[in-house]
């Protein structure tokens, strides 16, 4: 779903890697200039490779995580066909997650690597997932914003160099567009309701607005990988860029739901054609990716717990098999 | 404890063939194709799921593309464009 994290600060220092001048490094730049994919057995500089892994090992613990806020409220779904789409909603998250953890997998790393990355708190992923999922509005809310700025993040990832990352973006932006939609139509349907309804509706922006807004990562200016990952065909477009465009998509949503946006300086630029908006406040961002966002301790503690709890699976799992794979060499004998 | 790694193939559609759609980890192969169906065919992408274990494939390297595929391109008369027939003739 998401990428913000990776623009996190102090991993900088192997992507100014120097380019190594070897036949194998024309090939790979030659490639790349010609917006050939590279595949896992091509030759890669090690620096892309790292590149690599930290931003989709990144992506694919943002989707496991991601589960969670949502998770929080499959039980109190208002209903049966809300509860079926939220089931299945939060499933392809968990199969994002999949795909990515093996398109990351391809590069080299293993599987148990990259997991207890993410438990060690030394990987990152997505700080929206730090903030709490208070009311069934946030559902909605989750739907439609930050799934919506995760396609706009996601799509021209699809066209990623790195093959296998392409393609398992290609997958994921297919489901995603039911995310976006089934949110915007969980708010439209609050938004129509009682008056407690469309507050709490109100209520859940105020809160998710500038959350979502801060999801494409610091601005440009500030933004340690941008240039190198660019170069490398891993980024398309810059972080303010993607923001602009989600804030020029969205804002005309919100008005027709009725809805205020959070920012008392939201304006339409007459001359740039585009919503000029407020100050973000960086501080809390860094904050919340720097891990003390509001539930940063509970998510992880939350995911250790449910490792540590399907530990017996995977061995009784990985007995059984060894078992039957002794019982044919046995009958073989 | 990591589970073996295994490739997946779907066929999408009775009649096509089966297509490389990605990897996974499982115990076993009857493991792998419940995980596969759960991972890979959410919204009816398949009929038919191949499980193959990641390790069995073996790969040609891409250093030996020249060697391998090279000596096709000067062969256009493998291709029908190639040769010439009459307008009168007309679709063959």
């Amino acid at each position: 779903m998401y990428t913000q994290a990776m623009d996190s600060p102090g991993q900088v220092s192997h992507l100014n890697a120097r380019r190594e001048d070897t036949l194998e490094q024309e090939v790979f730049d030659a490639a790349l200039a010609r917006d050939d994919k590279i595949e896992p057995r091509n030759w890669m500089p090690e620096a892309y490779r790292k590149t690599l892994i930290r931003q989709i090992s990144q992506h694919a613990h943002s989707e496991i995580v991601g589960m969670l806020p949502e998770g929080n409220w499959i039980t109190r779904a208002p209903s049966l066909k809300r509860k079926a789409i939220l089931l299945a909603k939060v499933q392809d998250e968990g199969g994002h997650g999949l795909y990515l953890y093996a398109a990351a997998e391809t590069l080299n790393v293993s599987r148990d690597d990259l997991i207890q990355a993410l438990h060690s708190g030394k990987a990152k992923y997505s700080s929206i997932f730090n903030y709490p999922t208070l009311t069934w509005a946030d559902v909605g809310i989750i739907g439609w914003l930050v799934d919506g700025a995760a396609i706009m993040n996601q799509v021209p990832l699809c066209r990623c160099s790195y093959g296998p990352y392409a393609r398992a973006m290609i997958r994921i932006c297919k489901e995603e567009s039911f995310h976006q939609r089934q949110g915007f139509e969980l708010c439209a349907t609050l938004a129509q309701g009682t008056p407690e309804q469309k507050a709490m509706l109100q209520d859940a922006l105020n809160r998710w607005w500038w959350p979502t807004v801060m999801m494409f990562g610091p601005s440009d200016k500030d933004s340690v990988h941008s240039a190198q990952a660019a170069s490398w065909g891993i980024k398309r477009f810059t972080n303010d860029d993607l923001r602009q465009q989600f804030i020029d998509a969205t804002v005309p949503q919100a008005y027709f739901l009725g809805l205020t946006i959070p920012d008392a300086k939201l304006t339409f630029n007459e001359d740039t054609k585009h919503f000029d908006i407020g100050e973000i406040d960086w501080d809390e961002f860094w904050r919340v990716v720097g891990g003390d966002g509001p539930c940063n301790r509970e998510r992880l503690a939350t995911r250790v717990d449910a490792y540590a709890k399907g530990a017996w699976v995977r061995e009784a799992a990985n007995s059984y098999a060894d078992k039957q794979r002794a019982r044919e060499q046995k009958k073989a004998a | 404890m990591e589970l073996p790694l295994w490739e997946v193939f779907v066929r999408s559609k009775q009649g096509l063939d089966h297509k490389h759609v990605g990897s996974l980890h499982a115990a076993d192969s009857k493991q792998a194709i419940q995980m596969a169906r759960d991972v890979y065919t959410r919204r009816q992408e398949g009929v038919s799921i191949w499980i193959v274990p990641s390790q069995a494939i073996t790969a040609s390297d891409p250093s030996d593309k020249d060697s391998l595929f090279d000596p096709m391109a000067d062969k256009v008369y493998r291709h029908p464009t190639f040769y010439t027939i009459p307008p009168e003739i007309g679709h063959m």
